[in-house]
C-alpha cells in the first residue's frame, strides 16, 4: 500500500489500519463460506467438519469418494442431465426474444416505452415464490404443470429481463449513424442487422445469455412447483438433499458449481472488457 | 424523397408531392411500428407465460365458484330466504339441497365443497361427507326433517347463514383469512388471539428483512467505500471477492452456511478449539432466526455493495479535501460532506435488498427452522401441503402489492432503466 501522509496523527494511522482490518474481516465473511466447502468436499469421512487427519494434512484423511458418488449416483446424474436439458433451451428462447425486444426498445420513438419496459422487466421484480404460485395455478389449468415445456417456458420468462437489461446497456453506446451508413451503401435491414449491428452488440447478447442460463440453471423455486419428478434439476436435488438427509455429496456438487461460477465470472469480465474496448469507452 | 424544395407553394412538400409534415409523420409511424413489431413477440410471451398466471392468482384469491357450481339450486332457493328472520329456510331449500347433493355425490364433488368450506368454518367437511353418504337413501318429501335427522347442524340457522354468505361467486374470505380475520356468521371480525398467525408472520418477515437490510448496510458500506477509494487496479481485484459470491449458486451458499453453522460444524469446532465455548454447550446457530439472518446477509450483501459502489465512485475526493482544508475533522468531513452524497446509493441498495429479502423462500426454508421462516414459506405450504390455494393466492397478492409498492419507490429513486448487473 501507499505510504501514509507524514502529517497523520497516531489516531489517524490507527484508524487507517483499523479500517483495513474491518474490511478484511468483511471480505473474509464474503468469501470464506464458499471457499471452505472445497477442502471439506475431499473429506474421507462423512463429516461436515475438518477431521484430525485433514488438519494434519494426512493423505488418508482426504478422498474423492463424494465426487465419485456425484458422478456415478443415478439420482445426481439424472438431475444434472435434466438441468442441461432445460437450461439451454430456456436460454435460447430468452435470448432470441429478449435481444429482439431490446433492439426494438432502443429505437428513438417507442410508444408507451416505460409501460412496456415495466412489463418486460416484471419477472425480475416479482418474488420467485409468487411467480411460482401463479404459474403453478395457471399452468395446471392448461395442462403444462409437470411437463418439460412448462418448466422451459417459465425459466425463459424469468431469464428475459436479464437479456433485456444487458443488451439495452450495450445499445446505449451504439452509434446509430452506422446503420444509416450501411443502409446508404445499399444493405437491407436484415443484412445491416447481421453484419453491422450484431457484431457490436454480441458481448451484451452473450452476457445476457449467460445471465439467462444461470437463472435457469440455478433456479429451484419455480421448478419445485412446476416440475414433476422427471424434471428434477440439480438445484432441486440439492434442495431435497439439504432438507431431508444432508449427505456430503452435496459438498462435492457445490464445489463443482463454485468452479463453474468462477468460469462464468471470468467469461463475463472478458466480455465486458471487449465490449468497452469495441465501443471505445476505455483504453483497454 | 427528402428533397424539400418548395415548388412555388407555401407548403413544404417532398419530391413526390406529399406535404413534408405528412411524410414525416408517416416515417415516424413506420418507425414506431417497426419497434413494436420487434417488441411484440417478447411482450406476448411475457403476457401469456408470466402476467396471465399472476392475474390468475389475483382471480383465485377472490374466486368462490364452488358453492354456486356444486349446489346451484340450493343457492337459488336460498336467495329467497330472509336470513335476518332467525328462522330456518323452508322445505323448498331442503328439497333443492337434496337434488343438488344427489348430483354432487355422483360426481364426488360434495367432498371438495366440504373441504373448501372447512377453511372458513371447521366441521363443514364432515357435515358434507356424512350427509353425502345418506342422501340417496332419503325418502321423497319432508326433506327438512330428514336432513336434520342426518345431522342436527342442518337444523341450525347458523349453518344456513354461513352457506348463504359463501354462495356468491366472489368472496373476500381468503383475504380476511390472510389478515387473521374471519367472515363468520356475525360478519367480519378478528380471529381469536391464539389463532392469529399471518399478521405476525408478515410482521416477522418485515422485521427480519429490516435486520438483514441493516446488517447488509453495516457490512456493505465500508467495503464499497474501500473499493471506491482504492486505485482501480486494486479495487478491480478486490471486486472479484464481491462478485464471486454474487455469481455462486444460491444453493451452494445456503449449503455452505448449513455446514458451517451446524452444532458439529466448522464454526462451533473452532470455537471449542479456541476454548471460547465448552464442548457440551455448542451454540445453536441454525434452524432459527440467527441462521436466517446470517445466511441471508451473506447472500444479499453483494446487492448492497454494488449500488453503493457505483454511487461512491462518482463522488469526487476534492469535496472531502475541501472540507478538511476548511478545518473539519475527519469525522465531520465524512458525516457532513461525504455521507449525504452516498444517500442515493444507500436508498437504492437498501430497497433492493429489502425487496429481495421479503420474498425469499429457499434460504429460510433450509436454515430458518420454525421461527426463522418467512411469509413465502407459508405460501408454499398452502400450495403444496394444505392445498388451500385461495389462501395461498391471497397471501401472495398481499406480498406482491408490498413488493410493487417498494419497487415504485425504488423506481422513483433509481429508475428501472438504471438496473445494472455485475
Amino acid at each position: 500500500m501507499r505510504n501514509l501522509p507524514p502529517y497523520y496523527s497516531a489516531g489517524q494511522i490507527a484508524w487507517h489500519y483499523g479500517f483495513r482490518v474491518i474490511c478484511a474481516l468483511i471480505f473474509f465473511f464474503l468469501i470464506f463460506p464458499i471457499m471452505v466447502i472445497i477442502p471439506l468436499s475431499f473429506n474421507a469421512q462423512d463429516f461436515f467438519t475438518f477431521t484430525k487427519e485433514m488438519l494434519a494434512f494426512d493423505p488418508a484423511g482426504y478422498s474423492l469418494k463424494h465426487y465419485q458418488d456425484f458422478f456415478y449416483n443415478p439420482d445426481w446424474q439424472g438431475a444434472l442431465k435434466n438441468s442441461f436439458l432445460i437450461a439451454p433451451v430456456a436460454t435460447l428462447l430468452a435470448t432470441a426474444l429478449g435481444t429482439l425486444a431490446a433492439i426494438g426498445l432502443s429505437q428513438s420513438h417507442v410508444p408507451y416505452r416505460s409501460a412496456i419496459m415495466a412489463i418486460l422487466i416484471s419477472p425480475m421484480i416479482v418474488p420467485l415464490i409468487i411467480s411460482a404460485a401463479g404459474m403453478y395455478f395457471f399452468y395446471s389449468r392448461i395442462g403444462l404443470q409437470g411437463t418439460y415445456w412448462g418448466v422451459v417456458l417459465a425459466h425463459a420468462a424469468l431469464g428475459t429481463p436479464f437479456v433485456i437489461v444487458t443488451v439495452t446497456a450495450t445499445l446505449v453506446g451504439f452509434d446509430r449513424s452506422l446503420t444509416r451508413a450501411s443502409a446508404n451503401l445499399g444493405a437491407d435491414p436484415i443484412t445491416t442487422f447481421f453484419r453491422v449491428q450484431m457484431p457490436l452488440i454480441v458481448p451484451g447478447v452473450v452476457s445476457g445469455a449467460l445471465f439467462a442460463f444461470i437463472t435457469s440453471f440455478d433456479e429451484v423455486v419455480v421448478v419445485l412447483f412446476l416440475g414433476s419428478a422427471s424434471q428434477k434439476t440439480l438445484p432441486w436435488q440439492m434442495f431435497t438433499g439439504l432438507r431431508e438427509q444432508i449427505s456430503p455429496t452435496i459438498l462435492a456438487v457445490a464445489s463443482v458449481m463454485v468452479f463453474l461460477s468462477i468460469l462464468l465470472l471470468t467469461t463475463l469480465e472478458m466480455l465486458r472488457r471487449r465490449s468497452e474496448r469495441l465501443r471505445g469507452l476505455s483504453p483497454g | 424523397m427528402t428533397d424539400t424544395t418548395a415548388n412555388g407553394g407555401p407548403v413544404l412538400t417532398t419530391q413526390d408531392g406529399t406535404p413534408l409534415k405528412v411524410s414525416l409523420a408517416r416515417a415516424l409511424r413506420r418507425e414506431k411500428m417497426r419497434s413494436l413489431v420487434l417488441i411484440a413477440p417478447l411482450l406476448i410471451f411475457i403476457l401469456v407465460s408470466f402476467l396471465l398466471p399472476i392475474a390468475d392468482m389475483l382471480f383465485r384469491s377472490v374466486e368462490n365458484r364452488i358453492v354456486a357450481d356444486t349446489l346451484p339450486k340450493t343457492v337459488a332457493a336460498l336467495s329467497a330466504w330472509n336470513a335476518s328472520s332467525g328462522e330456518l329456510p323452508d322445505e323448498n331449500v331442503y328439497a333443492a339441497l337434496h337434488d343438488d347433493l344427489l348430483i354432487a355425490v355422483d360426481e364426488k364433488s360434495h367432498t371438495r365443497l366440504g373441504s373448501r368450506l372447512n377453511y372458513e368454518l371447521s366441521g363443514m367437511s364432515s357435515l358434507f361427507r356424512k350427509t353425502g353418504r345418506r342422501v340417496d337413501r332419503m325418502d321423497e318429501g319432508n326433506y327438512k326433517e330428514q336432513f336434520i335427522k342426518v345431522d342436527k347442524d342442518w337444523g341450525k340457522v347458523e349453518t344456513w347463514l354461513f352457506l348463504k354468505r359463501y354462495s356468491p361467486k366472489y368472496t373476500p374470505g381468503y383475504f380476511l383469512n390472510a389478515v387473521d380475520a374471519e367472515y363468520g356468521i356475525e360478519g367480519i371480525k378478528m380471529k381469536p388471539e391464539d389463532e392469529r398467525i399471518y399478521l405476525y408472520l408478515f410482521w416477522r418477515t418485515m422485521f427480519l428483512s429490516m435486520v438483514i437490510t441493516g446488517s447488509c448496510l453495516l457490512l456493505g458500506y465500508p467495503i464499497a467505500f474501500l473499493l471506491a477509494n482504492l486505485p482501480l487496479r486494486y479495487s478491480n481485484l478486490l471486486m472479484i471477492l464481491v462478485l464471486l459470491p454474487f455469481w455462486t449458486s444460491l444453493l451452494v451458499r445456503t449449503s455452505a452456511w448449513k455446514v458451517l453453522l451446524q452444532q458439529q460444524g466448522v464454526i462451533n469446532d473452532t470455537l471449542v478449539w479456541l476454548g471460547l465455548v465448552s464442548n457440551t454447550d455448542r451454540i445453536v446457530m441454525i434452524n432459527n432466526q440467527t441462521g436466517t439472518i446470517i445466511a441471508m446477509t451473506h447472500i444479499l450483501l453483494p446487492f448492497m455493495i454494488l449500488p453503493l459502489y457505483s454511487v461512491m465512485r462518482t463522488i469526487s475526493p476534492s469535496y472531502m479535501r475541501a472540507a478538511r482544508s476548511l478545518g473539519a475533522t475527519d469525522w465531520t468531513a465524512f458525516w457532513r460532506v461525504y455521507f449525504p452524497q452516498t444517500i442515493p446509493g444507500i436508498g437504492a441498495g437498501a430497497i433492493l435488498v429489502f425487496i429481495l429479502s421479503i420474498g425469499y423462500y429457499i434460504t429460510p426454508e433450509l436454515v430458518g427452522g420454525t421461527d426463522g421462516i418467512f411469509i413465502s414459506n407459508r405460501i408454499a405450504y398452502h400450495i403444496s401441503s394444505s392445498l388451500n390455494w385461495g389462501l395461498a393466492a391471497a397471501l401472495g397478492v398481499i406480498l406482491l402489492s408490498l413488493v410493487l409498492l417498494l419497487f415504485y419507490v425504488y423506481d422513483k429513486i433509481v429508475g428501472i432503466d438504471n438496473v445494472k448487473l455485475g
